[in-house]
């Protein structure tokens, strides 16, 4: 809800003082807007598929099941895979950390999940890459797997 | 008819796993559909008036403001109004996407937008909230010490990656007014 509010009121504020200043030049912002818009249309319906895919697939129960009950080095690659594919909403993802965390998953396990899941986005890969082309976004999602575990090996041994 | 379908092969194939799905297994077929509706709402919702931003700030920012806040010069100041910008409290990941092509095409560095994109999708202040609550402060402390240096690192990185060999699709791929306004002004 918050979000929607900013957006919105910062779009308002700058479409009246647009306005305001050109009619015409407004009238070019929203023709670059909607061809923008219209071009990323494919590869914004491929993201929302795969998103109801996985999450159908991949329910939080289903995500605690697959990590909670392998152990060690196994669910810690699990934990990493599943968190670079999935896009889960934090509201959910922290409280669902949380109780892994005391059922009894590792620090590693935990951070591993939290790091890939927010610095590896392969489900809006094909976004990414229609705005940012592929060579950001392979290097961006790459490196950042990569960064991911190391701050999660860190975590673990400092906490 | 043949370009519409490879056009839109990808949500084609997606639109094939749903009906299998839906065959083989209608309870997660129902699960996925609610989250693929749900979303779609938010997207309706969010996407156009960041489209319609991004447009205006096309149209009203000049580039050379953007080359001295976020360019390659803009040294430590560029790099916190980056993260600052990224923290903000302003939604999912894919609206950040056409935003930050954007910032690109009028001249913002490749190490600025990494840390303004991955400070946006690991270091929102509304999400750091919820970590604090559920995993406590000293978790969330250390990973947003240890992911802001990541990014850092991931950003200089990939500035020096691009310096050498910039990508040439890149031009084409971050939409047609790049091109018309000639692609030698680009600086990366």
């Amino acid at each position: 809800m918050a979000t929607i509010i900013t957006i919105y009121g910062l779009m308002g504020i700058c479409l009246v003082v647009s306005l305001v200043k050109s009619k015409e030049k407004t009238k070019k912002a929203f023709k670059i807007a909607g061809k923008a818009l219209l071009k990323s249309a494919p590869s914004l319906l491929t993201v929302l598929g795969i998103v109801g895919l996985t999450l159908g697939i991949l329910t939080p129960e289903a995500i605690a099941k697959l990590v909670g009950e392998e152990a060690g080095f196994t669910a810690t690659i699990l934990a990493a895979v599943i968190g670079s594919i999935t896009l889960i909403p934090s509201l959910v993802v922290f409280p669902l950390a949380g109780s892994l965390l005391r059922s009894g998953a590792t620090v590693m396990t935990i951070s591993v999940f939290i790091t890939t899941l927010v610095m590896v986005g392969i489900m809006t890969a094909p976004m990414e890459i229609k705005s940012l082309g592929k060579k950001f976004t392979l290097l961006r999602n790459g490196l950042g797997f990569f960064a991911a575990l190391i701050i999660a090996g860190i975590m673990g041994v400092l906490l | 008819m043949m370009e519409l379908i490879k056009k839109f092969k990808f949500p084609i194939l997606i639109v094939l796993a749903f009906a299998g799905l839906t065959f083989w297994m209608p309870d997660m077929a129902a699960r996925s559909t609610k989250v693929t509706w749900d979303y779609f709402q938010e997207m309706a919702l969010i996407l156009p008036p960041v489209f319609i931003l991004m447009g205006l700030m096309e149209i009203w920012v000049p580039k050379d403001k953007i080359q001295k806040w976020l360019g390659s010069g803009s040294g430590i100041k560029g790099a916190a109004i980056s993260v600052v910008l990224g923290t903000l409290p302003t939604g999912p990941l894919y609206v950040a996407f056409p935003m930050t092509a954007s910032l690109i095409r009028k001249g913002a560095s490749i190490t600025n937008m990494v840390l303004f994109l991955g400070s946006w999708a690991a270091l929102k202040i509304p999400q750091l909230m919820v970590e604090i609550k559920f995993l406590g402060v000293s978790f969330t402390l250390l990973r947003f010490v240890l992911t802001l240096t990541a990014l850092l690192l991931i950003g200089l990185l990939m500035d020096k990656i691009f310096e050498k060999s910039p990508d040439k699709a890149w031009l084409e791929s971050t939409g047609e007014e790049a091109t018309a306004k000639g692609p030698g002004k680009m600086k990366m």
